[in-house]
């Protein structure tokens, strides 16, 4: 390395393994200064904080959390190639910072060896002496200093401890002599790797850096084979398998020896450094994990876990939706333009596209923040591992793992939440299977269109009982009804999960070899900003696309508002009551009968004006034009042109069909309850086929939008709305062709 | 014998892992190499996956996954 002028802003690469303290060391060192992005092309994200010591900048790259530099997928593939410098969205590393676990050394010193090997200044983290300590093991921190021959720095993340000497040994770091160690493998092994490395360089411009011909000649898995990277050539993999056959002739097993010969080095630097008492001592964590992985007690502590997790995320949603949270600031605000602009485009604009949309994004957030909010404790004191490790039987029986579980269960709350929690599944067939199945789980958007339905439709047949003295009425049918939507997703997930991962997600069963941390107390401030950044990237990446759907469909919805297809009766009737009310003074029209009901006559003459620019919108135009393609379902056009207006959220329907029915969007839910029975086309087959719709179908832009973020291609999203409205145009069509024959 | 057959509160040494494919790589990346020493500590309330303490770190793996790993008895 040269010792030229030091670069002014110094590049430094995070690495570790899981639940190290990496994010806490990261968040430690950065602050809240840092960047998100997604890496094109792959669902790891991309995180970069900044920070400074002695005038100069760092700018600290915080890869995923791994056990090992093998890449077996695209996602693994991206640390690899930040470290070696070969991606173009990211500067070449300066200094790699390895925080590793001071309790757990050898296993973390197995990624610390594959580090050494690439040549790169490196620093070392030792993080959590302290478990160390309540381990009962003693760590001679002097002599492995002298063993590794590159800084280290004890620190204590969660605790703010050594950051700052950390950060000085980084600047240090920068320029420094390079610290490749000798290679831990046996020389046979190193000169084949020598041989395959000339080849690589004789046949390209660009060669293949010797860590990737290393691990080529190491993963037999075939990911690295076959992910047509410049500079493997079949030349090459010809001469690795035959460089194979001639080590295995040889003595040394491939893939064995790397493990073998790692875990050997890591042995050698740990020796006499590390001491364990000989009885180890039982921790508290011990202690911890026998009970909460208890047959009994173990299965009942999660099922209350689950059941208050999805309970909060369940309530926090009704509690700041209907009650005088999100809906009442946005009545508020309407009413405000509302008396600002005069009646027209703009004031629709901003009172039914603009406010009403903004609302649409922000109702995501406080079910959002809570369910991070649960899932960040889980997950810093030990116990999210746990509940994968409880749940992998049951899930494993449909071909997931146990770490889809939450994710699946949030999203019987919002998917979106439940979407965004799938970043624990790190096998990405799994984590795609997770969040296209996700959206079938019934969520509490889909509560209102059931309701709404099951109130108007479904007789209230109960069963009486009488329990000491009380009587209790149970409404068995609707419950039944209910019941059953919410198995119709489960059964159509569990389906749809099964054949996703035999034809189109179909690939080896990933492994589910992890490890079960120790349980600690979760950090407060870790969990807030778990949150916070969870709900910062919903809203910056999610909500301006959002809104900007929902004013397309306001769009659809009011234009082109031609006064000319509005019967003149009802212009002249509406001019009428409005210069009739004009006489009254303001404090009659709250308290004269004949100005209530003059007004209340003037709301029923507005609201039919408002149905037939409505019907004549765009929108309306659809619903007429898509009205024989859901007439099998037994649609009229007004539920097609309510099923179109719901896109951008399911709940939207009962608004739109408010609206259909001269009723106004701000109809009681009685007043629509008794129209909708009152309306001819619509019986009990009807109403199951559209709660079967609503049940399977993808009425719901945030979810779409979501999934494209997480999965970074539109591709996906547009997998969903195909599959699950085909799914729900079927059910829907079968429910009713079915129910037809009863009536 | 496999590490599938062992009995809870099993100690053991690996003697050798099956196969070349991701698990196989997995599992010894995680330690298990041969000549490493572990103890059975439990299984899922499901009975499947298992707990293993081993290089002092509690590990989980599925019944599957645990039957590629070769093992002797120590105690």
């Amino acid at each position: 390395m040269s010792l030229s002028a030091p670069p002014r802003v110094v590049t430094v690469a995070l690495l570790g393994n899981p639940n190290t303290g990496k994010s806490t060391l990261f968040s430690a060192l950065c602050g809240v200064r840092q960047r998100v992005a997604n890496y094109p092309g792959v669902t790891v994200e991309k995180k970069v904080g900044r920070t400074e010591i002695a005038g100069r900048t760092l700018d600290i790259i915080d890869l995923p959390g791994t056990y090992s530099l093998a890449p077996k997928s695209p996602d693994e593939m991206v640390a690899v190639d930040v470290l070696l410098g070969r991606r173009s969205d990211v500067a070449k590393p300066d200094v790699v910072l390895v925080i590793v676990d001071a309790s757990n050394l050898e296993r973390n010193f197995y990624l610390l060896s594959q580090v050494l090997e690439l040549g790169l200044p490196t620093v070392v983290a030792l993080n959590m002496t302290d478990v160390a300590a309540a381990k009962g093991q003693k760590l001679d921190i002097a002599a492995l200093r002298k063993r590794l021959h590159i800084p280290l720095v004890e620190v204590q993340a969660n605790r703010k401890l050594g950051i700052k000497e950390l950060k000085a040994a980084l600047a240090d770091a920068v320029g420094g002599k390079s610290t490749a160690i000798e290679s831990p493998f046996p020389e046979k092994f190193q000169n084949e790797v020598t041989l395959l490395e000339e080849l690589a360089r004789k046949n390209e411009d660009e060669p293949l850096p010797r860590y990737l011909v290393e691990r080529l000649l190491l993963d037999t898995s075939g990911y690295l084979a076959e992910a047509s990277i410049s500079g493997i050539t079949p030349e090459l993999l010809k001469e690795v398998a035959t460089a194979r056959e001639r080590l295995k002739i040889a003595g040394i097993p491939i893939p064995a020896v790397e493990a073998m010969a790692r875990y050997q080095w890591a042995a050698k630097v740990l020796k006499d450094v590390v001491t364990r008492s000989k009885q180890r001592p039982t921790t508290l964590s011990d202690r911890l994990d026998k009970l909460l992985t208890h047959r009994v007690f173990g299965s009942l502590f999660f099922l209350v876990v689950m059941l208050v997790m999805f309970q909060a995320v369940f309530w926090i949603n009704d509690a700041l939706r209907i009650g005088d949270g999100i809906d009442y600031a946005a009545g508020w605000l309407q009413s405000l333009v509302s008396s600002i602009l005069s009646e027209g485009a703009l004031r629709s604009l901003i009172n039914d596209g603009v406010i009403a949309g903004v609302g649409g994004v922000v109702v995501f957030l406080p079910q959002i923040l809570t369910l991070f909010c649960f899932i960040a404790i889980l997950e810093d004191c030990g116990y999210m591992a746990r509940a994968a490790y409880l749940m992998d039987k049951l899930m494993s029986k449909i071909g997931l793992s146990g770490k889809s579980f939450i994710p699946l269960l949030s999203s019987f709350a919002c998917a979106v939440p439940g979407i965004m929690a799938t970043r624990v599944i790190e096998n990405r067939r799994d984590r795609l299977v997770t969040i296209l199945v996700a959206p079938l789980m019934s969520c509490s958007a889909r509560l209102p269109v059931y309701t709404l339905f099951i109130g108007a439709f479904i007789p209230n047949r109960t069963l009486d009982l009488t329990l000491a003295g009380w009587g209790i009425h149970v409404p068995w049918l609707r419950g039944l009804v209910m019941f059953s939507m919410y198995m119709i997703g489960i059964v159509t997930g569990i389906l749809v999960a099964w054949i996703l991962k035999k034809t189109l997600l179909r690939g080896a069963t990933p492994p589910f070899v992890m490890e079960l941390p120790s349980y600690k107390v979760p950090g407060l401030r870790i969990v807030w900003q778990r949150m916070t950044e969870q709900g910062w990237a919903f809203l910056q990446r999610a909500g301006t696309l959002i809104l900007a759907i929902s004013i397309l469909v306001w769009g659809l919805g009011y234009f082109p508002h031609n006064s000319a297809k509005i019967e003149p009766a009802l212009i002249e009737q509406q001019g009428r009551l409005e210069s009739q009310l004009e006489r009254f003074s303001p404090t009659e029209l709250e308290e004269n009968n004949d100005a209530l009901k003059l007004k209340s006559e003037l709301a029923a003459v507005e609201n039919q004006i408002a149905g037939e620019y409505l019907s004549d919108s765009y929108l309306g135009r659809m619903g007429h034009f898509i009205e024989p393609a859901v007439r099998p379902l037994g649609w009229d056009w007004k539920i097609g042109c309510a099923a179109i207006a719901s896109f951008p959220a399911r709940e939207v329907v009962n608004a739109t069909l408010g609206v259909i029915y001269n009723l106004g969007e701000g109809a009681e839910e009685q007043q629509l309850e008794e129209t909708i029975q009152a309306e001819k086309n619509l019986n009990i087959p009807v109403a199951l086929s559209i709660m079967v719709f609503f049940a399977l179908c993808a009425q719901c832009v945030s979810t779409l939008v979501i999934i494209r973020r997480e999965t970074g291609t539109w591709l996906w999203p547009l997998f969903t709305f195909v599959y699950m409205t085909a799914l729900a145009y079927v059910g829907a069509f079968a429910t009713y062709q079915i129910g037809m024959l009863f009536v | 014998m496999n590490l599938a057959q062992l009995s809870i509160g099993s100690r053991g040494e690996v003697v050798h892992v099956e196969g070349v494919d991701e698990i196989s790589l997995r599992l010894m990346e995680m330690g298990l190499v041969p000549g490493t020493e572990f103890t059975l500590l439990g299984a899922a309330p499901l009975g499947d996956p298992l707990e293993l303490e081993v290089r002092g770190y509690r590990l989980s793996l599925r019944k599957s996954e645990a039957a590629r790993v070769d093992v002797i008895l120590t105690s």
